[in-house]
Formats: structure tokens, sequence, C-alpha cells
């Protein structure tokens, strides 16, 4: 009798919305506000796996703090903090994009719709952690009360560009706001971040590290490499995985989160792993709290999926509409971060819409006055940038006979 | 002063005992000093470089790492930001690639993005090189894809004098240092007469080594045997390679031992060509793209007029490392000596 074999079939995940088409954000599988369970601080890796493949979630559909997790919910303080920094990294977001069109600078990447998460960790941290940021961290920055005047001109490259004009636009370093270098090579900060984190305990120390990385560059073996060591050395660490969905035009699924959670892998390396609405301030406030307690007591590193939505594209470089549908993010189910924010902070009665216009007007005001200060130092488009003899500096310590000489040829 | 300088104890050690001296001294000077790799703890490494370090300065200082060269050097990057000195250990220099991206794309360039920002003082050891049957995946010599890359520091030493200095420098030093050990030296010079029994260190002049602290500089080379007739230059297992060849050939031969390859000491190597007027250059590594033909430009560029003879190099062939056919890979005394013999009747 004649066997029937059918033949094989090779497989590549798809999103379910592609150009013209509608997302079924079913895939997310999402759970309601206040349902996630709150764990001791101690709990064995192993016994997080509810929480990586769940959802942690504290503001409702109708912003009101939901579950366990609301009990650790920021002051009053903290919350105007951290809407006076969201809203000031929108716009500064949106102004530096337009003076990207007007070729003041060659490139930007906005973090519109991901604004919570980074300046949610920030506030819910001490200012002396150390942060190993990927390239769509600038709320760090902004939280830390970093000068947006330093920011813009290293956007621009301009004379008092403090990088010298040697990175690409937001690839910022600042080291008096422990906010390490950006490389632009994926993930490799993940594991520097964790050896930070080592160095740290090596010495006795009280500081924890934080590294930052989005859902496209999990793929890395560096990222693995970063969980594994983490795990290994029990190290006082937070990975931070922003899965905004999409890793330009690559969807979340061709990096592994198809039918199941990215926090999902973190359980394989015996890390505690959560999975968190990222657009929920109170969510990534405490949530951010209880890992940092739980590296400051020596129970070791928590990995973090924070579920969000790149709402912009990838980079300025970028066209969102070429593979993926218009309205994906006025669809998207966490919503916007600023606006359940407010919404919670007016329900709270410590916010009106008015105090909001203001807040805005003034954060505007800031900015702008930050960029014409900028400018006034030149952008790429004037060419006033730092001495190209700089060019050859911080190559090495001290600098090189072979360096100098290829100086001098230069002519400078 | 007039007092008599007090000479330094020396002891004789093996370029394995020099290394861990230096390791030593430094663990003890140096708190921010850690060192760790793939069982260099409480075993003490493959090659016992770091044997006894664990135990007298504890797990927080001497530690094993996984086998994820990537993580060794990406978490010894982030020890280095925190204000360590980190130590660390590629167990063979043939096992560097899975780290590759972390030494060049953000070891070697952190310093510079970050204008001075943040920087990676490490010091990455890695025995390197062949003549003890390691086949292709323990015989490497990648010298020059470091040398390649700006913002690191290459350095080879060929003997335990120098080894240990060397060692002690690359870690005080700021920038990262890859530092290559021809694990051939670890025990004896080695002269290529692989059939001959092996000389050890204690009947060497250089494996009488200062048991204290002494640094040698990292960007310069030393001439370690002087002659009027032949440059040669090169570094590692060649030096004794080079030396035996020339004895062989009958050549009096200035041997430059690199020591460091990059920043390289221009100034000794235009020097000794200027006053021979003929060069070779040797080593164990591939030919095609290696590092002596960086050393051929850089001679002919700056002494050209000088040069009686085309410049000659001898080299390992542009083959994998073999297994079975070491002795045929390996630049042998009669290949090199046959090298040196036709940069006279060439010219």
């Amino acid at each position: 009798m004649a066997m029937t074999q059918t033949p094989l079939e090779f497989y590549v995940p798809e999103p379910s919305g592609r150009p013209g088409q509608t997302t079924d954000f079913s895939y997310l599988r999402l759970q309601p506000a206040g349902q996630a369970r709150k764990p001791p601080i101690d709990i064995l890796p192993y016994d997080t796996r509810d929480l990586a493949q769940g959802f942690i979630r504290v503001l409702d559909d109708n912003a009101q703090p939901q579950g366990p997790w609301a009990d650790d919910a920021p002051d009053d303080d903290i919350l105007l903090e951290g809407m006076k920094a969201m809203v000031t990294t929108r716009i500064f977001d949106a102004r530096m994009v337009i003076a990207q069109r007007q070729k003041k600078t060659s490139f930007y990447m906005q973090c519109l719709g991901e604004e919570a998460i980074s300046i949610g960790q920030a506030l819910a941290l001490r200012p002396d952690d150390m942060h190993f940021p990927s390239y769509r961290q600038q709320g760090l920055l902004i939280a830390r009360g970093y000068g947006l005047f330093d920011m813009m001109c290293q956007v621009f490259s301009n004379d008092q560009d403090p990088l010298k004009g040697r990175q690409l636009p937001i690839m910022y370093s600042v080291p008096e706001k422990g906010f390490y270098s950006i490389s632009g090579n994926l993930a490799t900060q993940m594991p520097q971040a964790v050896g930070w984190a080592m160095a740290s305990a090596i010495k006795g120390d009280t500081r924890i590290a934080c590294g930052w990385i989005g859902d496209g560059a999990t793929a890395e073996s560096d990222y693995q490499t970063a969980l594994l060591f983490a795990h290994v050395y029990r190290a006082p660490v937070i990975l931070n995985v922003i899965n905004n969905q999409w890793a330009i035009s690559t969807f979340q699924a061709v990096a592994g989160g198809e039918n199941t959670t990215l926090a999902a892998r973190g359980i394989g390396s015996n890390v505690a792993s959560l999975r968190v609405d990222g657009n929920d301030f109170l969510a990534v406030y405490a949530v951010s709290r209880w890992a940092a307690e739980r590296a400051r007591s020596n129970f070791g590193p928590t990995l973090i999926e924070w579920i969000s939505y790149r709402a912009g594209p990838h980079s300025t470089s970028d066209d969102p509409s070429k593979y993926r549908p218009a309205d994906d993010w006025s669809r998207f189910p966490l919503g916007d971060p600023i606006i359940r924010l407010k919404q919670y902070m007016m329900a709270r009665g410590i916010w009106s819409e008015k105090e909001h216009q203001a807040l805005q007007k003034s954060c505007e005001a800031e900015v702008v006055a930050a960029q014409k200060k900028a400018e006034a130092h030149g952008t790429l488009a004037t060419g006033r940038t730092s001495s190209v003899a700089t060019m050859f500096q911080d190559v090495y310590k001290d600098m090189p006979l072979h360096l100098r000489q290829q100086r001098q040829q230069m002519g400078v | 002063m007039s007092m008599a300088q007090e000479k330094p104890r020396t002891r004789p050690m093996t370029m394995i005992q020099a290394l861990r001296s230096a390791m030593d001294i430094m663990l003890e000077r140096d708190d921010n000093v850690v060192v760790f790799g793939q069982d260099v703890g409480y075993f003490g490494g493959v090659f016992r470089c770091t044997e006894g370090l664990q135990a007298k300065y504890g797990h927080s200082r001497v530690f094993d790492s996984p086998i994820s060269e990537s993580g060794i050097v990406a978490t010894a990057i982030g020890m280095g930001a925190y204000g360590l000195r980190p130590v660390v250990e590629i167990q063979f220099a043939d096992y560097f690639y899975p780290a590759a991206d972390q030494i060049f794309s953000e070891a070697a360039r952190i310093r510079y993005r970050s204008a001075g920002g943040y920087t990676a003082p490490l010091t990455i050891r890695m025995p390197c090189g062949g003549g003890i049957f390691g086949g292709q995946t323990h015989s490497q010599s990648p010298e020059a894809l470091f040398t390649h890359v700006t913002g690191l520091r290459t350095v080879m030493p060929s003997n335990p004098i120098d080894a240990k200095g060397l060692l002690i420098s690359a870690i005080e030093n700021d920038d990262p240092v890859i530092f290559l050990e021809p694990k051939r030296l670890y025990n004896g010079p080695f002269d290529g007469h692989h059939d001959q029994p092996v000389v050890p260190w204690s009947k060497h002049p250089l494996g009488n080594v200062p048991e204290g602290y002494y640094t040698v500089p990292l960007d310069s080379a030393a001439v370690y045997r002087e002659g009027r007739e032949l440059t040669v230059l090169t570094y590692g297992t060649m030096v004794y390679v080079a030396e035996v060849a020339a004895l062989d050939a009958g050549i009096e031969a200035d041997i430059i031992d690199l020591r460091s390859l990059w920043p390289l000491d221009l100034e000794t190597i235009l020097n000794s060509v200027r006053k021979t007027g003929r060069c070779v250059v040797v080593h164990e590594a591939t030919r095609t793209s290696g590092f002596g033909a960086e050393l051929c430009a850089l001679v002919q560029e700056h002494c050209f007029y000088y040069l009686e003879a085309p410049i000659a190099r001898v080299t390992g062939w542009d083959t994998p490392y073999p297994h079975s056919h070491e002795w045929a890979y390996f630049p042998s005394p009669k290949r090199v000596a046959e090298a040196f013999k036709r940069v006279f009747q060439e010219a």
C-alpha cells in the first residue's frame, strides 16, 4: 500500500494586519487591570512563570487603579514630575522630527507612545542607579533632569555637542546622569549592564543597573548572554524589554513572540520575569520599584517585558505605512500613556484639563527656548560643528604617534 | 645619589609563573582589579596561569565564568564602566570570535563614542599560536584582526620578564589591551626544533624574573639580538626561531622583538633597517593581510632608499592550522634561514 506523505511547509510568522487591513490585537492576550498577583520580592524565578505569561496592569480602561500593584502607587509629586517629563519628551521629539525635515540633523528617533516606560522607571529608581539604554530612552535623560539644550546640541552635532560630532544623533552618553553611551549595535548593552551590576555587587555598593532593549534585538545572542550572566551571578540588574511590536518593519513574532511572550524566555534562563502594561505609568512605577527592591535585596535580576506600541516610524528614515496599518496606534488596546495618566490624575483630583493645557504650553516654551539656544551654536545644516582636529582625540587615552601623523597629514 | 641602587630580587619563572605573578601583584595593589574567565577561578586556568589566585583573593576577585566569550568581554566592559579593571581570559585566541562585536564595536570605541566619558580599561588575555598539536582551533595567531581595529592595544610577549612587565602595564593601562600569550613559550623558549628536548625557562636569562612590581612599556620594541647585516622584525615564538635561523645561516641579524604590535615602536624598527639595509618579517600567522604586510608597508614607506633588497616575509601558510601537518605549517628554522639567505642573493 502506498504511503501518502504531506509535503513539508515552510513557516514564516506574519502580523495579522498589513496596510489596508485591520490588526487583530487579540494576539497580545491582555488581561484586565488588577488581575495579576504581586509576589514577594524573594520569589524564585520559576515561580514567576504565570506573571511572565500573564499581564500586569494597574490602570483600567477608566484610568482607575486596580489590584495589588496599585498599593505602591506614586505620590502626587512623582505623578506631576512624571507627567511633566512625558509631556516634555513628546514635545521634544516632535520638534526634533521637524528639525530633521529642516535638515538641521541627519536623523532622529522618537519614542512616541512609549514615554511612560523610561520615565516611570527613572522616577521609581534612585538617581544614581545606572542605565544602559537603547535608542528610545530619551525619557530617562529628561526625567533625570539632563539639559534639553545639551541633548539638542548632540542631535544637531553643533559646536557644543558633548560627543564632538562622533555619534549619530540621539546616541547620547551622559555619565553624570548614569546614562551609558548608546551603541547602535543592538543588544551589546545588555550584558554590559549585567557586568556593571556584578561590579556593584563585587564592591558591596547599593546601586543597581538597568539594561534596555527592544523586542527585535532580543533575537541577538548578547541578550541571551545577558540573561545567563544575570542569573548565574544573581546580578542586581533590571533587564527591560520594550515590546513595541515592531523592529523597523519586522513584527515581534519574527523575534520569537508568537504564541508566547518575550518574558517567557526569562523563565528558561531562571530570571524572574514579568509582563507589564508599558503604557500604564502606575504599573511601570510599581513593577520597577518591585524589581529594584528585589535587586537591592540580593535576590537577583528581573526581566520585565513592557507591552507598548511604536506609534511613530522606527526613525526619520522609515515609512511604516509600507508595512503596517495606518490606524494601528489609534486601535492599540493599551492607549496613550499620557492620556491615561492624565485621566488618573484628574480622577484623583490633582489635575485638570486647564492645568494640562498650561503644562503643555510651558513645556513647549521650554523646548523652544532650548532649541533656540542650541541652534545659536549651529546645526548640521550650518556646518558649525566641533573642530575637526578633535576627530583624532579619544581613540586612545594618549594620542599615539601614528594618529598625530595622520592628523598632521589632514592639515589640522 | 651615590648609594648603589638595590638590585631587585629575581627568581627563575616560567612564562606562566611570570603572568601569575603580574596578576597577583596587581590584585594586591589595586582593589579594582578582578580576574575571570573559563576555568580561571578554583582550578586556576587550563594553563594554570591563575592558579592559587582565587584562594588568595576570594571569589569576588577571581572567579569562573560561563563558556561565553561575548559575555566575558561584555560584562568586563560593564565592570570597566563601573570603575573596575577587569583582567579576563579567553581560553584560546581561537575562541575570541564570539566576543568580536564586544571587542571591536564596544571596548575599542567606547572612549571615542562617549568623548572620553566612558572607558574600557580591560586586559583580555588569550593564549595564541601553535606548536602544541592543537589543530585549527587551538593554534591560531589572530593578532592582525586586532591591530586592524583602532582603539585597541595589541601586545605579545616572548619571554617571562617581558610577559610580567607588559601584563602589569596592560592592567594599569586605561585602553583595552589584547594580551596574546604564545602558548608554546609558556614553559620555555622554543626555536622550532620540535624534535629536540624542551629547554626550560630556568636555562634562559630572560626566565630570571624580578619578584616584585615593575613594568615594561606598551609601545616599545626590544632588540633581542644585535647584528649589522639584517633586520628581522618578529614577535612571540618566532623570536627564537629567527635566532636559531640566523645562527644556522651564519648571518649577523638584528632581531627586533616587537612585543607591542600596535601602537608600534616604529623608531626602533627604522633605526635597525637604516643600519642593515635588509629586512625579513617573520610571523606564525597566515600571510595574506597579516601583520607582516603592515610592517613591510611601513618599512618601504620610511626606508625605501636604505634597502639593498626586497623585504621578505616568512609566515604560516594561508591554510587553516593543520593538526598532523603542524610542523609543515609552522615557519621552521629552515624556512626562515632560507629567507635570510635570499635577501642577500636577490640584492
